[in-house]
């Protein structure tokens, strides 16, 4: 304490007044601290919370999609010849999507060259099948992806959701494939079975059953499954160089709507983020944001108000106090210092405990478990929105000082004084 | 002889309720070391000139200077640093700030100066409560003395910064014969010891009788430059 004390000497006469205020009215600088944290908290609590979810939600949609997907779009029919002279009218009679192939040209050249990109962390080569599994009479539809296992691997990480056989078997087995575990469940196959796969082509081929993957996404896991790039080639009745999508994983998928113009010119074709093929999640995720920062924002005016209040009120008791330091040679600024550091002393205390407070809260609510695709509640300690809290903290404090404070530094000590 | 404070032509009008010269057309010399009293009945302006003495009011005409240097029309900072510096105060509610010690209400206008270090000024500190007979009393809260101790503290924190001049409103106005008669002690021996200039708005004809010299008022003007009691 002594030593405390004499640290404070050292910050000046105006401090000094500050700190005598502040400390000889512990009770209203407790309360208005207390108010500061609560805001703080629900501030970094709030914001973490919509942060938890997004990460979450984004997690979920990565698990299935790419960054970014290389394709041929489809084309309506244009007219053969471009009226140019605009003195004729051009007439399409029922114009129609046109019957342009979707297979990419020489993918591999794409692949290379979209992989010298340094935002680029994996290109993978991707034939999607829609097809039928059969197991005696049961049947069911579905999609298949035509891989190599080792990309689509850093793509979704389905090393991490296998939960029986091994992936790496499909390098090994070429007619080995991956189920999800709803199909399993629902034709009753076991590891090392064997189904029968049907194209829409009417191409059957008899798969070995290598895996089981589990997403916790119950469509996924009803309906998808993983097959070598040839099998699916075949499934097309095309050779080995027919491919219809590449997908591409990038260092920071939030960059992925800058890269797209980048992407279409090197590769020569459509190229479509992740976040315009999922905008009703993208729309969700801003209506998250404005609600939980509306809120978060009222309570900080809450806080503000009492800072204010305090502050204010200080001032109207300490008139005469005023008075005689301005008479003394304190000058305006003086004055503003004093109140706005009074201020601030209440408001970095109450950010502080605000943060460790809204710590707290993160901490009990991420070991809530709830269980579905989610399992514990998605929040976590996010340093920068700390950061964030805090920074919001000592502005919210300094503005809501000073405003009070400025009317302090105007007050007339002639007309204290004759009254 | 010198002069530390000089008015020249200083008028003053109030425009509500209606208008009025509170001031009219003032002027006079004050000598170095003077101790000087200014009396006159309620509302004759001496108030209101003591205010423009101080620097706080600025809204005059004429002008005022203080040891040479036109005071009129500079900026409120560095008004408030020349009152900082050359001006001690003495009101006649003296004005503690009962948070702080007595000691700790000495100090403020020095460490504000920052002329000294924090030790010497509290050395000097206690030199101003021995000049009062206070050491006693230097670490108490301020408001716990009675009310001639605190006007004798509000004393010695007008004489921390050694000010050219020392202004005060009814300093005896709130106290006892007795302890009237210490503050007029003292401000005969700062005049006289430490040659500084001390100009005092009263009502008190003995405190009057006492100093250098008495300037009367009436209805905003001097009727008498150096009244006789």
């Amino acid at each position: 304490m002594r030593k405390f004390f004499r640290k404070k000497i050292h910050l000046g006469v105006d401090y000094e007044i500050a700190f005598t205020h502040i400390s000889t009215r512990k009770m209203q600088t407790f309360v208005a601290a207390i108010a500061v944290a609560i805001g703080i908290a629900a501030f970094i609590f709030l914001n973490s919370l919509v942060v938890g979810f997004n990460r979450s939600s984004d997690e979920s949609f990565f698990k299935t999609m790419p960054h970014v997907r290389i394709y041929i779009d489809d084309e309506l029919s244009m007219p053969l010849q471009k009226n140019e002279t605009n003195q004729r009218t051009t007439v399409i009679v029922n114009p129609k999507t046109t019957n342009n192939s979707d297979k990419l040209i020489n993918p591999e050249k794409i692949v290379e060259q979209l992989e010298t990109k340094d935002y680029v962390l994996t290109a993978a080569p991707w034939l999607t099948v829609n097809l039928f599994y059969n197991n005696g009479i049961s049947q069911l539809n579905g999609s298949s992806s035509g891989v190599n296992i080792m990309e689509a691997n850093t793509l979704f990480d389905i090393k991490s959701t296998m939960v029986e056989g091994d992936m790496n078997e499909l390098l090994s087995t070429p007619n080995g494939i991956i189920l999800g575990v709803g199909i399993a469940e629902n034709l009753n196959v076991r590891l090392n079975d064997n189904i029968s796969i049907v194209s829409p082509l009417g191409i059957i081929k008899v798969m070995k059953v290598v895996g089981f993957f589990k997403t916790s996404n119950s469509v996924v896991d009803k309906t998808k499954s993983y097959i070598n790039l040839s099998i699916a080639q075949q499934l097309m009745a095309q050779g080995p160089d027919y491919l219809t999508d590449i997908y591409i994983k990038i260092k920071n998928p939030s960059d992925a709507p800058k890269l797209i113009s980048d992407l279409e010119a090197l590769s020569g074709y459509n190229a479509e983020s992740w976040q315009t093929a999922n905008e009703s999640a993208q729309a969700s995720k801003k209506t998250r944001a404005v609600m939980m920062g509306s809120i978060s924002f009222i309570i900080l005016i809450v806080a503000a108000f009492t800072i204010y209040n305090i502050i204010n009120m200080t001032i109207k008791q300490k008139l005469h106090d005023i008075a005689i330091l301005k008479a003394q040679g304190f000058a305006g600024k003086s004055v503003v210092k004093i109140f706005l550091s009074e201020a601030l002393i209440i408001g970095s205390l109450g950010t502080i405990v605000g943060m460790m407070l809204g710590a707290l809260l993160i901490n009990i609510l991420s070991k809530v478990y709830i269980g579905g695709d989610t399992g514990y509640f998605p929040i976590q300690f996010e340093p920068r929105i700390m950061f964030l809290g805090f920074l919001v903290g000592l502005v919210v404090t300094a503005i809501a000082g000073y405003i009070p404070a400025r009317s302090a530094a105007k007050v007339d000590p002639i007309s204290i004084f004759r009254n | 002889m010198k002069t530390i404070l000089s008015v020249e032509n200083i008028t003053k009008s109030f425009y509500t309720p209606i208008a009025f010269k509170a001031l009219n057309d003032i002027a006079f010399k004050v000598q170095e070391g003077e101790f000087l009293c200014i009396i006159g009945k309620s509302g004759c302006g001496k108030s209101t000139m003591l205010y423009i003495l101080s620097t706080m009011d600025t809204d005059y005409e004429g002008k005022l200077y203080l040891d040479n240097q036109l005071l009129t029309g500079l900026k409120q900072d560095k008004l408030a640093r020349l009152r900082n510096s050359s001006i001690g105060f003495v009101f006649q509610f003296h004005y503690l700030l009962p948070e702080f010690s007595c000691l700790k209400n000495i100090m403020i206008p020095a460490l504000k100066l920052g002329k000294y270090s924090r030790e010497e000024i509290e050395f000097r500190a206690y030199e101003k409560l021995k000049l009062l007979e206070l050491e006693e009393q230097a670490l108490k809260p301020a408001s716990k003395l009675s009310g001639g101790q605190q006007q004798r503290i509000a004393i010695a924190r007008a004489l921390i910064n050694e000010p050219k001049i020392i202004m005060c409103d009814e300093p005896t106005g709130n106290l006892d014969s007795k302890n009237s008669k210490i503050v007029l002690d003292i401000f005969k021996q700062i005049s006289k010891d430490f040659n500084q200039t001390i100009i005092t708005v009263t009502h008190d004809n003995d405190f009057a009788k006492a100093s250098d010299r008495v300037i009367e008022m009436q209805d905003g003007k001097i009727i008498n430059h150096n009244l006789i009691l």
